[in-house]
């Protein structure tokens, strides 16, 4: 995917020059190996900054929200899907963004090359579907399919669902794939396992609030946790309210989430809060055959009444 | 904690170094790196377990264990009743001595920055200040500084000794332990670790810790920092693109071992209730916000802003000691979107109003 | 417990318990109520010797803690007084409160309005709205006899919207008749027929009856950001200079003795090193307030 930089940076600085839009979100090179920070490029002679590859995990479509300008944001296939929804709850508009569609091929998870090492990581290369590991005494390379982030392991949207314009050809839909295996292990387990499992999951929680922010769906300008009258959650790492917080958040983004994975990758202690979302996920595709953001012409089911809805919890 | 006189130097082979622990772990609560997952964690030791200094740092600074990130302060009941009711009372707190084993210089150091906060002379903070002066911090030298480390140049060093009452430095067959305060001998003592080490230890330390000092390949530029004009690096242009990443989370105020800020809430139960304090950041748009509904710092760029300059001048010049950071790296690990503070702290370092902007 | 031979620590988040005395509204709206608290332990009173021009923090058991500046002076004995708005979930509790309650007071907070800078001098005060609190303090304290001669003019311009908005209206009228005191009390409109004072902005009032600045006076402005906004340039034409326009600030608080961290301009915190700075100091400090 390293081959999109050069496509990415004509294409920003064509629409920047033209007037196109104002601005475009991107990437840039970041300051450690596996990161690249977003970034917002105003001047055309700024866009040599502009960089993509495998380490594009944060979703830019969190950047969309509350801006008035028209602006271009490279986009990968998740990203795309919550572009088509911030426009569909009307948090910008069509005719504002210019998506410069990424079909990609998934994002490494720096978690995983890490842990594949002994020693600290001083760069990692992408030569193809292989990745180079470089540490101080040490050099290494794994296939790009092992170290993939959960959520790109699983994907079945990788080519953008929105866009004006393409850097590349799309790439093959995998298909075949299981995106619920780890769901339905823990719908298996018995009630006192489950609240176990969970009450794990969370137990290294800090409350930091990183993957409430990194979510491109998170914008509500008083989250519910910060509300004070009433107050709905404490503010203490007591299990219970971090447990609130959590399972709040997920049903906030059900219907909504496109499983970007930016929540995970955000987190800094690494809890793979995306064991939430996945379940209601799962749960809108079963009861409603409904998936985020694929279309502009359908609005979500949590949105809309349909008389074929199902009915048996109403009792 | 004078960091600067070597009251002895002790040899400690490794199986002293676990029958040690034993005995002190009988009058003094042991905490050290536990291995959680994919990282480790600075947690209270049972009985037994010896700490796994097999590691970089900590992915949360050790603060925690001075300074919790969540801590009841006073308790009350609200059940009119009881005589003393919607008394604010103080709450029994445990202040029982323990030792943070092989905590890292620069953490070591971070709780001297963080003193000056917590300890001034209108106001103690009675809670920091007691489990700090109960706990004794046995420092590990690093021998292996992450590329991410520069704590050279913010005040600290691989075989920094400033907050620290004990320092250990690896050996193949154990540790040389330089004894630097009368807190650190009483440990060494009830530890029964008392060999004194060779007369060329000191040299051999010396060595090493010019070795480890080569390793630090990180370098941040503070010495500009204290004659800047506050306003003038307010107003500096760079903060827009500083900023326009951070999507506000606590990661870095968190991570870091310098930052103290927190919050105070009361929470209640039925009739009873504490109050308590939080970790709190000057990242969430929360933490400025007036009862009027008028926020100083509505907006994202003032928030980031406001963390740097407090971190690299507002300090500096309300302590004249230098920034506060000690070069962790931790913020620049896990930043999620790589926020970097010594590219930062270079622009603030470097910065000349009025010169050319690009 | 205290370690072995070391003096116990005081700690500064522990309220002292009051008792609410009376409970007045101040203003036609309901917004803001007059709080007079008693302290429970006598000691107490003692050990929260102040100063007119700090504040405390109000703590209501249950639901935190706001600070707020102290209305009564210290020249008034066996009672603390505050004036509060109803803003948030503790102001608003705080409003619910009745004679006989108990809650919490910290304090005294805060740096003080230079007193000993100001002895021998005029001393205009300039106030608008519900910022008035503690100019109420610093206006009852230079009027107690003991402190009168050690001050020359006093002038006091204080507006409100309307007159059911001004505070502490009884004693405005008193105050008014006294011949030791210049009073320029001013509403912004009001269609009362009987209004006896003046109309018109704080601004205006203040270029209009302040008197001209010198090194022997001091301007004390406590009002809502808009009021300081007009009020500012009108000083500086009358020839105050910068450290001579003494200001309080606000800012969102929690511990209130410089620990917590958030109430910060600049290096300097708003509950330890402030609320009171001159116009001077504040000029070389980020308008984060």
């Amino acid at each position: 995917m390293i081959e999109y930089t050069a496509k990415i940076r004509e294409i920003a600085e064509r629409i920047l020059r033209d007037g196109t839009v104002d601005a475009v979100l991107g990437f840039r090179r970041g300051s450690i190996p596996m990161m690249n920070e977003p970034c917002l490029v105003k001047d055309p002679a700024q866009v040599q900054t502009l960089v993509w590859d495998s380490n594009c995990g944060i979703n830019l479509a969190n950047y969309l929200i509350g801006r008035k300008d028209k602006i271009g944001v490279v986009a990968k296939g998740c990203d795309s899907r919550n572009i088509v929804t911030h426009i569909i709850e009307n948090q910008i508009t069509r005719e504002q963004v210019y998506v410069i569609g990424v079909p990609c091929t998934g994002m490494i998870d720096k978690r995983k090359v890490s842990g594949s090492t002994g020693g600290e990581i001083t760069e990692v290369l992408e030569e193809g579907t292989r990745v180079k590991i470089k540490g101080a005494d040490f050099e290494t390379t794994v296939d790009k399919a092992d170290v993939l982030q959960d959520n790109c392991a699983i994907c079945v949207h990788p080519n953008p669902v929105l866009h004006d314009e393409r850097v590349a050809e799309p790439v093959p839909v995998p298909q075949d794939k299981d995106r619920y295996e780890d769901v339905r292990k823990v719908e298996a387990l018995d009630p006192q396992a489950k609240w176990e499992y969970f009450e794990d999951l969370i137990s290294g929680c800090i409350r930091c609030y990183a993957c409430r922010n990194a979510c491109p769906l998170c914008y509500c300008p008083t989250c519910f946790v910060d509300e004070s009258k009433p107050q709905w959650v404490g503010k203490s790492i007591d299990p219970v309210d971090t447990r609130t917080f959590h399972l709040l958040r997920a049903y906030h983004c059900a219907g909504r989430c496109t499983d970007c994975g930016a929540c995970e990758r955000a987190c800094p202690v690494g809890i793979k809060v995306r064991q939430f979302t996945k379940k209601l996920e799962k749960d809108c595709r079963e009861l409603y055959n409904w998936e985020a953001g694929l279309t502009l012409d359908v609005r979500p089911p949590l949105d809309v009444y349909r008389p074929e809805d199902p009915g048996d919890f109403i009792k | 904690m004078d960091g600067g006189k070597v009251m002895r130097i002790i040899r400690i082979e490794k199986d002293d170094w676990v029958t040690g622990l034993g005995r002190l772990s009988d009058s003094v609560r042991l905490c050290g790196p536990v291995k959680t997952g994919d990282f480790h964690h600075f947690k209270q030791l049972p009985k037994g377990v010896v700490p796994d200094l097999e590691y970089r740092n900590t992915r949360l600074s050790p603060k925690s264990l001075v300074y919790p990130q969540s801590e009841a302060m006073l308790e009350y009941t609200l059940d009119t009743r009881q005589p003393d009711h919607h008394i604010h009372k103080e709450i029994a707190k445990d202040f029982s001595p323990q030792a943070l084993l092989g905590i890292r210089p620069c953490d070591a150091k971070a709780f001297l920055l963080v003193r000056r906060n917590f300890d001034t002379p209108q106001y103690k903070d009675t809670y920091w200040i007691r489990r700090y002066e109960t706990t004794t911090f046995v420092g590990l030298a690093c021998d292996r500084p992450c590329t991410t480390c520069f704590c050279t140049t913010a005040g600290s060093g691989p075989h920094g000794e400033e907050g620290c009452d004990v320092l250990l430095v690896r050996q193949e067959d154990g540790f040389l332990a330089k004894v630097l305060t009368p807190k650190g001998e009483a440990l060494m003592e009830t530890a029964k670790w008392q060999t004194e080490a060779e007369s060329g230890a000191p040299a051999t330390l010396e060595s090493l810790k010019k070795d480890a000092e080569g390793k630090i390949v990180s370098h941040v530029q503070t010495e500009k920092l204290r004659q800047k004009e506050t306003l003038e690096l307010y107003e500096a242009p760079f903060w827009q693109d500083v900023a326009f990443s951070c999507i506000n989370c606590g990661t870095c105020t968190y991570l870091c071992p310098t930052c103290w800020c927190f919050d105070i809430q009361d929470e209640v139960y039925g009739l009873q209730g504490m109050r308590m304090r939080n970790w709190d950041s000057c990242m969430y748009p929360l933490f400025t916000l007036h009862g009027s509904g008028h926020n100083p710092r509505p907006e994202k760029m003032q928030r980031v802003r406001q963390r740097f300059m407090h971190k690299l001048k507002y300090y500096v010049d309300r302590y004249e000691n230098g920034i506060q950071c000690v070069g962790c790296g931790r913020c620049i690990q896990h930043c999620p979107v790589n926020i970097d503070i010594r590219k930062v702290c270079d622009l603030m370092n470097g910065f000349e109003p009025g010169a050319c902007a690009t | 417990m205290p370690l072995k031979g070391e003096k116990k620590l005081q700690n500064p988040y522990l309220p002292y318990p009051v008792r609410i005395d009376a409970v007045t509204t101040e203003t036609e709206d309901r917004s803001l109520k007059t709080f007079k608290l008693v302290f429970l332990d006598p000691a107490h009173e003692k050990a929260f010797a102040y100063r007119a021009g700090q504040f405390a923090e109000l703590s209501v058991t249950g639901k935190g803690e706001i600070p707020i500046g102290i209305a009564s002076s210290p020249t008034e004995k066996g009672f603390i007084m505050f004036t509060v708005n109803k803003v948030g979930l503790v102001s608003g509790s705080l409003h619910n409160m009745r004679e006989g309650d108990i809650m919490g007071v910290r304090g005294p907070l805060g740096n003080s309005y230079p007193w000993d800078v100001m002895e021998g001098k005029n001393v205009v005060i300039i106030g608008g709205g519900f910022a008035f609190t503690t100019l109420r303090s610093s206006i009852v304290y230079m009027l107690d006899p003991a402190n009168r001669p050690k001050f020359k003019n006093i002038h006091v311009v204080y507006g409100a919207r309307s007159p059911g908005m001004l505070l502490y209206r009884d004693e405005l009228a008193r105050w008014e008749e006294r011949d030791d005191i210049h009073m320029h009390i001013t509403v912004d409109a009001t269609d009362n027929p009987n209004w006896k004072y003046n109309v018109g902005f704080v601004p205006a009032i203040t270029e209009q009856k302040a008197p001209a600045g010198s090194d022997d006076t001091y301007a004390i402005v406590c009002g809502p950001p808009i009021m300081i906004k007009f009020t500012q340039p009108v000083l500086e034409t009358l020839g105050y200079a910068h450290d001579h326009i003494i200001m309080s600030l606000e800012n969102r608080m929690k511990c209130g003795i410089g620990m917590c961290g958030r109430c910060n301009i600049g290096k300097e915190f708003v509950c330890k090193d402030g609320p009171v700075f001159t116009l001077a100091q504040l000029n070389r400090v980020p308008k984060e307030y």
